[in-house]
């Protein structure tokens, strides 16, 4: 007997007995859907968070200076330091120093009360250079972003974040309005465009002014060149370790320090990405392995209904071997069958499960992500139950004696 | 008509020697068939008769291939097929034998024809080849009319004709009836009967197995089977010889 024969024979016993075959292919079906659609809304859920991160800037290395340690030694952690000026941003501009570099964002900042008539509101006054708007990978809602003739001249303008304008201005339009901070005048130049909170601050809750004007008229401190953060944004993904060497390297000669003692840290979105997906990960692994329980069950099912379809066909497999059926020509139609079944319900089982992610993040507000893998995968495995729930009643229904399976009734 | 073509050379197409059977179930051995010796030649038509418990049923499950002989030889159609494996054994009954069974034993979910060309599934035919000669052996049972009824649609008769007509198809050295007129009312018994003496006509060989002396009647030659072995009181010729 020939494949399609066998193919043929094990489809007309499925379609005879349609509710039980049906019945047998809900199992599989459900474990699948489940399968898929936990899966998905794992990968949803880490797609969700990468988006977020690649929204604060991708190819971004961030460089922070490095701990005090005060007289009595305690350590002032990461950052209390100020050992970053604007000399570092200015040698790691270079393309010789750092190729792999394509822009430097210098940031100081410091929190200040903000006075529009009578109304005062306290942000982060960031202070910075152009190139601020491309690294954070922000835009402005209007207006315009400050020039380097600006900074070069420490022009006393400010760019907004929405929350900002909104606290200071209301409804009203903020460009072109005064600003005072710190007694200093400043004209709302721009508005940034909205990009939700990071981990640690609210992205929407600053104003921007070039950093020489910051290093005139608000740094307190006297230090007009020191910067508390540099953003440093790598040519592409794929240069982001060099960028990171480049740095590591140039800011070690700069400051003249080892590599055992350095008085900086760098670190990228891509070690934030990594803790945040972690996370998910293991939420979806969890998910999947009782989706995967649901799996095996329906194995399980179409094991039993295939052994008590050895115990009832019993006559007909008698009658086939007596008409010639080899042993392998039996087992290969039983395993041809169960197979069938658990490819049916798997097919099903990925339609509902892509029904189920175009209806689910309605209610869940979870965005769900199918990949063409993961349905192929949910196939394989469907039909892989089937093959291994099929083995056994194939094998038994294969060594029957002919007479015996003629004689029964 | 004319005479079937068969398969194999000359000799007889059937040839048991000393055959024993012995049934071992738990501690009790029971003796199935003691030394049975048979010959059936070209073309003849047996009755192999014998009241239940006698053995006929095992030595038609020998004679059919479907179990094998504990002791002494089995040749079918000049092949020793005593000591072959099952899945020899199973080619062997597609190619040489033709069933008939008591219960018909046909698929219910298949039309006569899809019934009558299942040996030919298990013989590799192809599909266009597999229908013709299906379509052919129901026309020589006279059923040509009734291709696509499924065993629930045709009558007691009827369903053993397709039976036959399965039988037939591929042309085998050998049908073998086990008790075909079991089931039926006299009348389908006697047309039964009428189309096993038209095939015996027409060359084939037949051997089948009965308790019912009329039945037996109809065949050329009666072998009777008493505890396990051949009862010599009864003359061999016996009925209605051709």
């Amino acid at each position: 007997m020939n494949w399609r024969e066998t193919i043929r024979t094990a489809l007309e016993a499925i379609r005879s007995r349609r509710l039980r075959s049906a019945l047998t292919m809900l199992g599989i079906l459900i474990g699948i859907a489940a399968v898929m659609l936990t899966v998905g809304l794992g990968q949803g859920a880490q797609a969700q968070v990468r988006d977020q991160i690649n929204q604060l800037g991708s190819n971004l290395l961030i460089v922070s200076p490095g701990s005090t340690t005060s007289t009595s030694g305690i350590r002032g952690g990461r950052g209390s330091a100020s050992t970053l000026t604007m000399r570092d941003a200015v040698a790691l501009a270079s393309p010789v120093v750092a190729p792999d570099i394509a822009k430097v964002a210098p940031v100081v900042t410091g929190s200040q009360s903000l006075t529009v008539g009578t109304t005062n509101w306290t942000t982060n006054v960031v202070g910075t250079t152009p190139d601020w708007l491309p690294v954070r990978a922000r835009s402005l809602t209007e207006g315009r972003f400050f020039t380097q003739a600006e900074l070069n001249g420490s022009a006393s303008v400010v760019v907004l974040g929405s929350t900002t304008s909104t606290e200071l201005f209301g409804g009203r339009d903020a460009l072109g309005q005064a600003v005072s901070i710190n007694g200093s005048t400043m004209t709302v130049i721009g508005i940034l465009n909205t990009a939700g909170s990071s981990t640690t601050t609210d992205e929407d809750d600053q104003a921007l002014i070039p950093q020489t004007t910051y290093g005139s008229r608000i740094a307190n401190n006297g230090n007009a060149t020191g910067v508390s953060t540099l953003y440093l944004e790598a040519t592409s993904t794929d240069s982001l370790s060099a960028a990171y060497q480049e740095a590591n390297k140039a800011l070690l000669s700069t400051h003249g320090v080892t590599a055992a003692a350095p008085d900086f840290t760098i670190s990228s979105q891509q070690s934030l990405l990594t803790t945040a997906t972690s996370t998910d990960r293991t939420l979806t692994v969890l998910l999947a392995g009782i989706a995967a329980i649901s799996l095996l069950v329906g194995g399980i099912g179409v094991m039993n209904i295939m052994l008590v379809s050895v115990t009832e066909r019993i006559r007909e497999i008698g009658l086939r071997k007596a008409l010639g059926a080899t042993p392998r020509a039996i087992r290969q139609q039983f395993l041809v069958e169960a197979s069938t079944l658990g490819l049916c319900g798997g097919l099903l089982g990925v339609l509902l499960g892509l029904v189920g992610a175009q209806v689910l993040p309605h209610f869940l507000n979870q965005p769900v992500t199918i990949s063409a893998v993961a349905g192929i995968g949910a196939l394989g495995i469907a039909l892989i139950i089937g093959i291994v729930a099929g083995v056994y009643p194939a094998s038994r229904a294969a060594r029957l004696a002919p007479i015996d399976a003629l004689r029964s009734e | 008509m004319s005479a079937v073509l068969l398969p194999g050379g000359s000799g007889p197409i059937l040839r048991l020697q000393d055959v024993g059977k012995v049934y071992a179930t738990g501690s009790v051995e029971v003796e199935a068939l003691r030394g049975v010796s048979i010959q059936v030649e070209r073309g003849e038509y047996v009755a192999i008769m014998g009241p239940s418990g006698s053995g006929k049923s095992t030595l038609m499950h020998i004679l059919g291939c479907l179990d094998v002989p504990t002791s002494g030889s089995y040749d079918l159609a000049g092949e020793d097929v005593s000591t072959m494996s099952e899945a020899a054994l199973a080619t062997v009954r597609n190619r040489q034998i033709g069933f008939v069974f008591q219960q018909f034993n046909l698929l219910a979910s298949l039309p006569a024809w899809r019934n009558v060309e299942l040996p030919l599934c298990y013989s590799g035919m192809g599909r266009a080849e597999r229908k013709e000669r299906a379509i052919r052996a129901l026309e020589r049972v006279g059923l040509g009319e009734r291709v696509d009824h499924r065993p629930g649609e045709l009558s007691g008769g009827q369903q053993q004709r397709v039976a036959v007509a399965r039988a037939l198809v591929t042309d085998p050295a050998l049908i073998l009836a086990d008790e075909p007129t079991g089931n039926l009312d006299s009348h389908s018994s006697a047309d039964v009967l009428g189309l096993f003496t038209e095939l015996h006509d027409q060359g084939r060989t037949i051997v089948l197995i009965t308790h019912e002396r009329d039945v037996a009647r109809s065949a050329q030659r009666i072998v009777r089977i008493l505890d396990g072995q051949v009862d010599p009181a009864v003359p061999l010729p016996s009925g209605n010889v051709r």
